[in-house]
């Protein structure tokens, strides 16, 4: 399958539907309305797991049959019957079960309810819960891990690996992280109309640091987390479809789909980062890219562009550029000032150096430094290359060496070494 | 003159509700209460719950931003309290955030135990 196709919309239940794919597609809905239900994030979790190992074992062929013997008709519906029923039976075993006599009679009201109509659609409550789960609160790396196991049914042992962390870890991150919800108060609500703007920040930076964190994998041999970058995207579409009206969220989209249109021309076959300038265009995806595209005009009609609609903006322009020479730097140098407008950021300003160097030439970029990035490999990396071609080669060698020193995949260094061996070559 | 008793200890120094010596040490926290009820002194007092529920929250240029964790800094000093009863965590940021300190300074929130839970 095209990894084009991987990540469009999801299609509907069909026969060859497996449990697998059922749980990575319906968990966060499920979960969603379980929470509500429950007011317990993680007694939700648990009985959503019990109801998914007990479909495991009805449903599979060959088992000896407790009705129902296949998968029912409606599986959803049937595992948030299941998964309540658990709740109930973990709840009355508790030792405080006495004080949660309210629970239990409001939970066995909806099951009875469920069973009188059983094709009732089930609610969708992941608005709530990406806004719970990304709240400002939580540190970060917990809002990224939440999200995964919470919206996108990824295990805890699938996070860890993401974030090359140990199981255990990761475990007892995401144990803390549902103990500081119920103890602290954390609402299980979508924010006052206030608060929005700052909270949906919040959000769409989880999704685009889950993006991130598969697009440019900070260290180790894989290039790049294809199922990272396609989560992020699928929890884009989510939010755009819950929540369509901020143009940020259709920028969102869209700045991931314009860069992963290019993910295909990022390596050569010997797994070295190849650099904007030498990528065989051909192999962008133009589909995906023409997506993105539409998304983003859609966004920029509003006429509120924030951070988000202004990156896709940069990456719209490189899309559009047919080759490297026709790059109309200028107009990416204007997205960039208008960051900068936005949230005088040194990571912004790094790049509008770059865009600068190629509108008034490498003298002007190196002016253009910011500061305060001596730690940062991209920083290292751009100032290797604008002096190199300033011709200034014997600080462009050091600046590679550095950027070199602090480069932990395998992909950018081996790119790194690459350059900075041709200019040597240049020398002798 | 009113005085407030700041209580300072590591967490998980106390003993546990499982243990043998947890009931005379909830004991004696019960008589020394009792003997400031006596002696006309008490205004109040709660158990907080533990720093792993602490939000610190503070203002800087105008934006609230929230951290997850106790106030750690220890060149500034706690400087006093308040007690807010909210529905939930974002109305304590919300009220938090208003206090002047918060612009120069931060504010720790930290529930207050509920012994009904």
């Amino acid at each position: 399958m095209r990894d084009s196709e991987k990540i469009k919309d999801s299609a509907a239940i069909d026969d060859t539907t497996s449990l697998q794919d059922l749980m990575r597609r319906d968990w966060g809905r499920l979960l969603s309305v379980l929470i509500s239900d429950l007011g317990d994030f993680a007694l939700a979790e648990d009985s959503l797991a019990d109801a998914f190992a007990s479909a495991l074992t009805h449903w599979s062929p060959g088992r000896p049959t407790n009705p129902p013997a296949n998968p029912p008709s409606n599986p959803r519906a049937w595992l948030l019957q299941v998964a309540r029923r658990k709740a109930i039976d973990r709840l009355r075993r508790q030792q405080n079960h006495r004080t949660k006599l309210p629970e239990l009679t409001y939970l066995r009201e909806l099951d009875a309810q469920a069973s009188a109509e059983p094709e009732q659609e089930i609610r969708d409550e992941r608005l709530r819960l990406i806004f719970t789960a990304c709240h400002p609160a939580l540190d970060q790396k917990t809002r990224l891990a939440l999200t995964l196991r919470s919206l996108c049914g990824l295990t805890t042992g699938e996070i860890a690996r993401a974030f090359l962390d140990k199981e255990a870890t990761m475990a007892q991150r995401l144990a803390r992280a549902r103990n500081k919800i119920a103890r602290a108060g954390i609402p299980y609500q979508v924010p006052k109309a206030e608060d929005l703007e700052q909270r949906l920040s919040s959000v769409l930076t989880v999704i685009y640091l889950i993006f991130n964190e598969g697009y440019s994998v900070s260290q180790g041999e894989d290039p790049i987390r294809h199922d990272l970058c396609q989560e992020a995207i699928r929890l884009a579409r989510e939010l755009r479809d819950l929540l369509p009206q901020p143009p940020e969220v259709l920028g969102l989209l869209a700045l991931l789909l314009l860069t992963y249109a290019r993910h295909g021309a990022r390596l050569s076959p010997e797994g070295a980062a190849i650099p904007l300038e030498e990528q065989d265009r051909s192999l962008w995806d133009q589909e995906v890219a023409d997506e993105g595209l539409a998304l983003l005009e859609r966004a920029l009609r509003r006429g509120r562009a924030g951070p988000f609609q202004l990156q896709a903006v940069i990456s719209a322009l490189h899309v559009e550029a047919e080759t490297f020479a026709a790059t109309d730097w200028a107009e990416i140098l204007l997205a960039y000032d208008r960051l900068m407008g936005l949230a005088d950021n040194p990571v912004v300003a790094l790049n509008r150096a770059v865009a600068l160097s190629f509108v008034k030439g490498p003298a002007a970029g190196l002016a253009a430094l910011p500061g305060q990035l001596d730690h940062y490999q991209p920083f290292h990396a751009a100032r290797a290359d604008i002096l190199r071609r300033a011709g200034q080669h014997k600080d462009a060698k050091a600046a590679y060496d550095r950027a070199i020193g602090l480069t932990r995949n395998s992909a950018d260094r081996r790119f790194l070494q690459a350059r900075k061996a041709r200019l040597s070559l240049l020398e002798s | 003159m009113k005085y407030m008793a700041l209580i300072y200890m590591a967490e998980g120094r106390e003993p546990t509700p499982d243990s043998a010596e947890f009931g005379p040490w909830m004991a004696r926290w019960q008589e020394v209460t009792k003997i400031f009820e006596d002696a006309g002194v008490m205004r109040g007092g709660d158990p907080l719950e533990p720093t792993a529920t602490a939000t610190s929250v503070r203002v800087r240029g105008g934006k609230t931003e929230t951290m997850d964790g106790p106030f750690a800094e220890t060149k500034e000093q706690l400087g006093g309290y308040y007690i807010l009863d909210c529905a939930h965590l974002d109305e304590a940021i919300k009220y938090a955030s208003m206090l002047p300190a918060a612009e120069l300074g931060t504010v720790e929130i930290r529930p207050i135990m509920d012994y009904s839970e």
